[in-house]
């Protein structure tokens, strides 16, 4: 089943490399913090996906199965 | 410099990788400084900085491991591969070698870890992340006693250089630490701030694209009241 | 008339020759004695009641509770069987919690049914331990010294009869706003601050030392100890085929009385509050309180609406939520004609921006600059910009932080936009209607400074 990317926003403290890695479905707002879109990732972007979660310095990025 | 036999070759080449890996640990720490105060190196992407410091601290394991098997089979002193695990159990120089094992073994924690860090817990890595501030310094004594090639000529300024880098790195990280705001506090401060003035038009084409990061200009941070950094109409 | 001697049908039987349930002609009250405000003891309690009715083993009493319907009172209104099912499969362990912590500055009503009713909530804190097989019981509570006192004394009181199963422990809630936040209240079951979690993995799935928390409000409680000795059909006599039950309000009157009043789920608003009579415009008769211009339903992370529109609608979700209100906890405040709706709603707002728990950036960054404009908006000539900052603000925090602070604050904010939308259009012109800038909505005196006072 698809997964789908969540932040944890206790954890996350806008340093940005998501929506570096991820454009097409991470963007960040007016204060730096990630907008996640909500929907699957594609599977054209598992792989950037997973490096964003990998490369988040505050490991606040997750892939999670659809709740 | 007397001809280098094959088994003198070893030793130098033990000292060589040794001093290399003292400089590749000194721009890993500096790199993990500048992560974790959201800096960046100019002109580049912020996932260049955590890139950089991820594949340099792989890169100095590489040089950590020619550096140990070289000295442990250089013939010319007795130095077993456990003495390089288990720390202060050296015939040559126990105590010098000792912390090198230390610094070993931190570093593979370290490595450990990262390598791992999607799948423990963030307590976790980042208890063990903070070794990284033990493991520097021990790594730079081994260095200085182990051999007297630290403490004299270009590779005593090397090391003094260094020494210098992590300090300034690790001042800036603590001085920075005491300017966060306490979570308690934030939402206050951004109160206090008032009411956020206008200001320029940010250059780009349309909706805000997050194809250019170089326009976000500063990163967020947690750790004082954000200021706006895009108009609203930028953002439509 | 007895059970003893058929074969037990678990659902039904208790242990013990029923008395009478609670409740006159009118079905009510249920959960406050007939003789009004005066506590409890558990003397009284069991004579009226009888000891709390075990069934021996646990998950019997789940299906009672889907067929009562019973959501929870604490603002959510999730159904109770489901949160007891979950919790139950989640994995071996399980811990119960009695929220009592309510940190909804407008609210009494868990407050006021601990104080009077304690022992029912307690019955249904061990009956819900058994539900799920339990043995590990909490209550929490905000640190005020005589209510822990009085519940320490109603423990006291039941262990020497030996009525409780399980022994409770009481937890201190610092008094802040989130602080009966599911997660919030986690994490200081946990020993940390009482800030909201992320909510993977759920609070139900490994909330207290990792193991499957099941966390039910105290009016929930006390419900489910009378379900589980009358039945899910007594229950069901009152209120609304789909939102059964009677529920503890706390009812503001535009006068500033401020009462915990049991009603009926269904009950019109105008029952509740003296909103004057629809048909006839809403004039204040003469002798009567203030009239209302607007009433607040579900407290501050609920929803205003239009003194005329509450008139004609009933305490149910399913009358409520199409204007985009709900039932909430049951705060009900009606807002007298004679303030400014949008300086009260600016007040609310920096309280609320103000306990933020200061984690997530979205919220910390986002509920302060509403409030800001929010007091912009409040004062004569705001800046042009605001209600369009505002606007992109609630868009921007909604739905991105860990907990519901900034969604139920947008609501909030939001309505009042809608409600008091008159109001600010005349303040953009330099005039206001109010005659008085006597604050009306109640706040603390203080908010947490720093971080100890989350603990």
């Amino acid at each position: 089943m698809k997964k789908q990317l969540h932040v944890d926003p206790t954890a996350c403290t806008g340093h940005g490399l998501c929506a570096e890695l991820v454009p097409e479905l991470i963007s960040l707002d007016e204060w730096g913090y990630p907008i996640l879109a909500r929907q699957p990732v594609p599977r054209g972007l598992d792989r950037e996906a997973r490096r964003a979660v990998t490369d988040c310095p505050a490991l606040a990025l997750k892939l999670l199965h659809p709740s | 410099m007397n001809g280098i036999t094959g088994s003198t070759a070893l030793w130098y080449a033990s000292r060589a990788t040794g001093v290399v890996s003292l400089l590749l640990l000194t721009a890993v720490v500096l790199l993990g400084v500048l992560v974790n105060r959201q800096g960046r190196l100019p002109g580049l992407p912020r996932f260049v900085v955590t890139g950089l410091h991820r594949s340099i601290s792989l890169l100095s394991v590489a040089f950590i491991a020619v550096h140990v098997i070289t000295a442990i089979a250089d013939p010319y002193v007795s130095i077993r591969l456990t003495a390089a695990v288990i720390p202060f159990t050296s015939a040559y120089k126990p105590f010098w070698l000792g912390l090198g094992a230390v610094s070993l073994d931190l570093i593979a924690a370290l490595i450990v870890t990262s390598l791992a860090r999607a799948h423990i817990s963030r307590k976790l890595w980042r208890g063990v992340h903070w070794l990284a501030y033990a493991a520097w310094p021990v790594a730079l004594a081994h260095g200085v006693g182990s051999s007297t090639d630290l403490q004299r000529g270009l590779l005593l300024w090397l090391a003094v250089g260094c020494t210098l880098a992590v300090a300034g790195a690790v001042t800036w990280r603590l001085a920075g630490a005491a300017r966060d705001v306490p979570r308690a506090e934030r939402a206050a401060a951004t109160l206090a701030q008032g009411r956020p003035r206008p200001r320029a038009r940010l250059p780009h084409e349309g909706p805000a694209s997050p194809r250019r990061p170089a326009d976000y200009g500063r990163p967020a941070d947690h750790r004082r009241p954000a200021t706006d950094r895009l108009k609203e109409a930028d953002l439509r | 008339m007895t059970y003893a001697t058929a074969a037990p049908n678990l659902a039904l039987a208790p242990t013990q020759p029923l008395s009478p349930p609670p409740g006159g002609a009118a079905g009510l009250p249920r959960l406050l004695p007939d003789r009004g405000a005066v506590p409890v003891d558990l003397r009284t309690h069991l004579g009226r009641y009888g000891r709390p009715p075990y069934r021996g083993r646990r998950r019997v009493l789940i299906p009672v509770m889907q067929e009562s319907g019973l959501t929870g009172r604490g603002g959510a209104a999730f159904p109770v069987h489901r949160k007891l099912t979950a919790v139950v499969e989640a994995g071996t362990r399980p811990i119960v919690i009695g929220n009592g912590a309510e940190g909804e500055p407008a609210s009494d009503k868990d407050k006021a049914l601990l104080w009077i009713s304690p022992h029912l909530v307690l019955d249904g804190l061990q009956l819900a331990a058994e539900a799920v097989g339990s043995q590990s019981v909490g209550l929490y509570v905000h640190r005020s010294s005589r209510l822990q006192e009085r519940l320490r004394a109603a423990l006291a009181e039941r262990t020497a009869v030996g009525i409780d199963r399980v022994p409770v422990e009481i937890i201190d809630a610092p008094p802040r706003f989130l602080a009966g936040e599911e997660s919030a209240l986690a994490s200081r079951a946990n020993g940390g601050a009482a800030r909201p979690a992320f909510k993977h993995p759920r609070v139900f799935e490994r909330g207290v030392a990792g193991r499957p928390t099941l966390v039910q409000n105290v009016e929930t409680l006390a419900h489910f100890a009378l379900i589980a000795r009358y039945g899910a059909r007594w229950f069901r006599s009152l209120g609304t085929a789909e939102e059964p039950g009677s529920m503890l309000c706390t009812v503001h009157q535009a006068d500033g009385t401020r009462d915990v009043v049991e009603t009926v789920l269904g009950t019109p608003l105008r029952n509740l509050l003296a909103l004057g009579d629809p048909a006839q415009g809403l004039g204040a008769p003469s002798g009567e309180a203030a009239a209302a211009q607007a009433v607040l339903v579900g407290g501050y992370h609920g929803a205003w609406l239009p003194a005329s529109m509450a008139a004609r609608m009933t305490l149910s979700n399913a009358a409520l939520r199409p204007a985009g209100g709900f039932v909430g906890a049951g705060v009900l405040v009606a807002l007298p004609a004679d303030r400014c709706g949008i300086a009260e709603t600016a007040r609310v707002t920096r309280y609320l921006a103000l306990e933020s728990a200061g984690q997530c950036g979205p919220c910390f960054n986002g509920l302060p600059r509403i409030a800001t404009v929010l007091d912009e908006l409040a004062g004569p000539r705001p800046d042009r910009r605001a209600l369009a900052d505002v606007k992109r603000w609630a868009g921007l925090v909604e739905g991105r932080g860990a907990c519901h602070h900034p969604d139920g604050t947008v609501r909030f904010v939001r309505s009042a936009l809608q409600v008091f939308r008159a109001e600010i259009d005349l303040h953009a012109q330099g005039r206001c209607t109010a005659p008085r800038a006597q604050p009306f909505l109640p706040l603390p005196a203080d908010t947490a400074s720093t971080d100890a006072d989350w603990n």
